[in-house]
C-alpha cells in the first residue's frame, strides 16, 4: 500500500509527466514556455532541468502547427504531450485538433493511431477576462474520435493524465486553473485512473448531482450544507466527459429520482444537455420526480469585473438554492 | 493632427531631421507627455495590483514607450489601431483618457469596456482604438480587415496594427501580410521586438533574426528602427503612412526595444540576464527623448518638469476618480452580448 502523502494538482501532474518520460522515452513535452519558464501555471516546472530541452520543447507561440506537430509525431511513432497556456489558445488549433487528429484513424481505414495528448488549463476565477477563462470541454466532446477527461482531485489528475499518455488515441486533459493549488492524496506509483467511468464522491438518497472539476468541489459543499437541513444529495465526479460513463449517471437516478447537472461551460448545448437526455432516453426517465436541473455557466463570455465574474458561473450558494428547490415537496 | 502639421516647426534648416522639421514645439511636447503618461499609468496600474485594487492580470509596456507614441502621434481619431496584450502604451499614444483606463482596471461602469475586459481588451472604438487583445496575434486579421473597409469606402484613413515579435510566428500574421499585400490596404504592422515572446527569445523562437526581413515575403517594404527613439519610429512609421494613404499598399516597420519589467505579474526572469536587464534601462527612452529635446532648444528642464507634474497630477486625480466609479450588478450580466440581445432589453449601446 502506498503511503499517504499530500501533492497539489499541479504537482501531480507533473509528477505523471515526469514518471511517464522516466519509463518511455518516446514521451516529450511540447508547449510555449514549458522550459526555463516553467510553464504560465508552473506545471512543468524544473522538468527541463532533468529531462533536457528536447524532450521538454518550448515551441514558438504557434498553437496550430505546435499541436499538429505534436499529431504529426504521434501519427510517426512519439507520445507527445503538448500544453496550451490557456485551453482558449486550442481554438487556434482547432483544425489539427478536429479535421486531423480526431479523425485520421478513420479516414485512413483504422490503419493508424494518433497518441496525443493535449494539456487544457481552463476555467474562470482569475480575472483573466474573455479570451483566458473558458470552459470548451463541451465543444471537444462533440467531435467522434477524441476523449475528453477533467480531473477534480490530485489523486485524478495523476491517473488520468498516466492513462490518457498511455491511450492510443488522442485525449484532451482538461485542468481548471483554480484546482491547481488544491491539494490531496497522491500515491506515488504510477498509476491510470481509467477514462470513461465517473466517481460516487458522495452517496446521498435525495438527488444526484453530476459535475466535474471544480463544480465537484462546489457541488459537495452544497451537499453538506443542505445535509444540516436533512436533505442528502449524491455527487457524481464523471471525471471523463467523452465517452460518458452513462451507466453510472443512470443508477444513481434511479435510486434519487431528482437530477442536477452542474458545470462551468455556457449552459445551452452544454454537458448538462448531454447528461439529462442520457437520463430522459433511459429507463431513468420513468423515476423522475421533479424537472431536472442545469446549472451551468451564463449565456454570455466570461467577464473581468470580479462581480460579474462570479455572475457568470454556478457558486456554491446558487446550487444550494437549486437543489432546495428541485427536492421541494419530497422531504 | 496630420501628418504635416500646420504652424511653425519646432526645429528647421537643413540639419534638422523630418521629426523636428515637421512638428511643432508644441506636438512634440505633447508626444513627451504621452511618454511620461504612459509609464506613470503603468506604474501606478501595477501599484494598484499590489494593493488589491485590481485582480488578473497585467502586462506592462515600461521601456516600450517611444515605440506607441511615435507611431500614434499624427493618427487622427479616424485612423485605426490594434492592439495587444501588452496595450496601455498604444491606448494612450491614441489620445485616451487614463481616467477611464483606471476605471477599468477597476472593474467599473465608467471604464472603457464598462469593467468587462479589463487590462487585455481596453479599447475606444470611438477614437479609432480597436482594442487591446488577449490572443496573440489576433489584431493582425482585425487591422487588415479594418484597412479593407477604409478601402472599400475610398477613405484616406489608414490602419496601424501593433503586434510583438512573438506574434510573427502565428499563422494570423503570414496570412494577414500576404492578404494586404495582394490587395494593398492601407495597413501599417508595427512589430515591437522586445526580443521575447514571454520566456522565449527570438533566437529561440524564430528563423529569422529580423521580424522585418519577412516583408520580403509579402512583397512590401520592411524597414527596421530604434524602437527606444520617437523620432525614428515616428519618421519611419509616417513614410508608411503617407505610402498607404496614397494607396501604394502595405508596411512592416520593425521596432527594436525592450521591456524591462517581466512578462506579466507571474514572471521570475529565468530567461534573461540582470545585466542585460539593466543595460536596457540604460536606454530608456524617455530620458533620451528629453536630452533631444532639450539638446535641439525645443524645451528646457523647466518646461520638461512642468510635464512631468502635470502628468503626475493628471495620474493621481484619475486614479483616485476611478475608484470612485460605480460597480456593474450582476443583472446587467448580459448586456453587450448582442446587439439584439441589448435591443431586446432595451439597453442601448
Ligand atoms: C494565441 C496565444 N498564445 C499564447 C498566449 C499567451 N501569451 C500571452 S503574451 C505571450 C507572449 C507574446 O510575445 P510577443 O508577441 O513578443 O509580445 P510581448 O509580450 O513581448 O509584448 C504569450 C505566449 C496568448 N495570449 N495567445
Ligand atoms: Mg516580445
Amino acid at each position: 500500500m502506498s503511503e499517504v502523502r499530500e501533492l497539489s494538482f499541479s504537482a501531480a501532474v507533473q509528477e505523471a509527466l515526469a514518471q511517464a518520460m522516466e519509463a518511455d522515452e518516446r514521451v516529450f513535452l511540447m508547449g510555449e514556455d514549458i522550459g526555463v519558464y516553467g510553464g504560465a501555471f508552473q506545471v512543468t516546472g524544473d522538468l527541463v532541468h532533468r529531462f533536457g530541452e528536447d524532450r521538454v520543447r518550448d515551441t514558438p507561440i504557434a498553437e496550430l502547427g505546435g499541436a499538429g506537430v505534436a499529431v504529426g509525431a504521434a501519427v510517426a511513432g512519439s507520445r507527445p504531450v503538448y500544453e496550451f497556456q490557456f485551453s482558449d489558445f486550442a481554438t487556434l488549433a482547432m483544425e489539427q485538433i478536429v479535421n486531423q487528429a480526431a479523425k485520421m484513424r478513420f479516414m485512413l481505414g483504422g490503419k493508424v493511431s494518433v497518441p496525443v495528448v493535449f494539456r487544457m488549463p481552463c476555467g474562470s476565477g482569475t480575472g483573466a477576462a474573455a479570451q483566458h477563462s473558458q470552459s470548451l470541454e463541451a465543444w471537444f466532446g462533440h467531435v467522434p474520435g477524441l476523449k475528453v477527461v477533467e480531473a477534480s482531485t490530485p489523486e485524478d489528475a495523476k491517473g488520468l493524465l498516466l492513462a490518457a499518455i498511455d491511450d492510443p488515441d488522442p485525449v484532451l486533459v482538461f485542468e481548471h486553473k483554480l484546482l491547481y493549488k488544491v491539494k490531496g492524496h497522491v500515491p506515488a506509483e504510477m498509476y491510470r485512473t481509467p477514462i470513461g467511468k465517473a466517481v460516487v464522491r458522495r452517496e446521498g438518497k435525495h438527488a444526484t448531482v453530476v459535475a466535474a472539476a471544480i463544480m465537484v468541489h462546489k457541488a459537495l459543499e452544497a451537499a453538506e450544507e443542505l445535509a444540516k437541513e436533512g436533505i442528502d444529495i449524491e455527487v457524481i465526479d464523471l471525471r471523463t466527459i467523452r465517452p460518458i460513463d452513462s451507466a453510472t449517471i443512470i443508477e444513481s437516478v434511479k435510486k434519487t429520482s431528482r437530477l442536477a447537472c452542474v458545470y462551468e461551460g455556457v449552459k445551452t448545448l452544454g454537458i448538462g444537455a448531454e447528461i439529462s437526455a442520457i437520463v430522459a432516453e433511459s429507463e431513468a426517465f420513468d423515476y423522475l420526480d421533479a424537472p431536472i436541473l442545469r446549472l451551468g455557466g451564463a449565456e454570455s463570455p466570461i467577464p473581468y469585473s470580479p462581480i460579474l465574474e462570479k455572475a457568470a458561473v454556478p457558486q456554491t450558494d446558487d446550487i444550494v438554492a437549486g437543489l432546495r428547490d428541485l427536492v421541494k415537496g419530497r422531504i | 493632427m496630420a501628418t504635416k502639421s500646420p504652424g511653425k516647426p519646432a526645429a528647421s534648416g537643413k540639419n534638422a531631421r523630418p521629426f523636428y522639421a515637421n512638428h511643432t514645439t508644441e506636438q512634440l511636447k505633447e508626444a513627451l507627455r504621452r511618454m511620461y503618461l504612459i509609464r506613470r499609468f503603468e506604474e501606478m496600474a501595477e501599484e494598484s495590483y499590489v494593493r488589491g485594487l485590481t485582480h488578473g492580470t497585467m502586462h506592462l509596456s515600461v521601456g516600450q514607450e517611444a515605440a506607441a507614441v511615435g507611431a500614434c502621434m499624427d493618427l487622427s481619431t479616424a485612423d485605426y489601431i490594434t492592439s495587444t496584450h501588452r496595450g496601455h502604451g498604444h491606448c494612450i499614444g491614441k489620445g485616451a483618457d487614463v481616467k477611464f483606463m483606471f476605471a477599468e482596471f477597476f472593474g467599473k461602469e465608467e471604464g472603457y469596456c464598462r469593467g468587462r475586459g479589463g487590462s487585455m481588451h481596453i479599447a475606444d472604438p470611438a477614437t479609432g482604438n480597436l482594442g487591446a487583445n488577449g490572443i496573440v496575434g489576433g489584431g493582425l486579421p482585425l487591422a487588415t480587415g479594418a484597412a479593407l473597409a477604409i478601402k472599400q469606402r475610398k477613405g484616406k484613413d489608414v490602419a496601424i496594427c501593433f503586434f510583438g515579435d512573438g506574434a510573427q510566428n502565428e499563422g494570423a500574421f503570414h496570412e494577414s501580410l500576404n492578404m494586404a499585400a495582394v490587395w494593398k490596404l492601407p495597413v501599417v504592422y508595427v512589430c515591437e521586438n522586445n526580443q521575447y515572446g514571454m520566456s522565449v527569445s527570438t533566437v529561440r523562437s524564430t528563423a529569422v533574426k529580423d521580424v522585418a526581413t519577412r516583408a520580403v515575403a509579402y512583397n512590401m517594404p520592411g524597414v527596421i528602427v530604434d524602437g527606444n527613439s520617437v523620432a525614428d519610429v515616428n519618421e519611419a512609421v509616417s513614410a508608411a503612412v503617407e505610402r498607404a494613404r496614397n494607396g501604394e499598399g502595405p508596411s512592416l516597420i520593425e521596432c527594436k526595444t525592450y521591456r524591462t519589467k517581466g512578462h506579466s505579474r507571474s514572471d521570475r526572469n529565468r530567461y534573461r540576464t540582470k545585466d542585460e536587464i539593466e543595460a536596457w534601462k540604460n536606454k530608456d527612452p524617455i530620458p533620451a527623448f528629453e536630452s533631444e529635446l532639450e539638446a535641439h532648444g525645443i524645451a528646457n528642464r523647466g518646461e520638461i518638469d512642468a510635464i512631468r507634474d502635470a502628468v503626475e497630477k493628471e495620474i493621481q486625480e484619475s486614479f483616485e476618480a476611478a475608484t470612485k466609479g460605480t460597480n456593474p450588478t450582476p443583472d446587467s450580466l448580459l448586456r453587450g452580448v448582442t446587439t439584439t440581445g441589448d435591443i431586446a432589453m432595451g439597453v442601448e449601446a
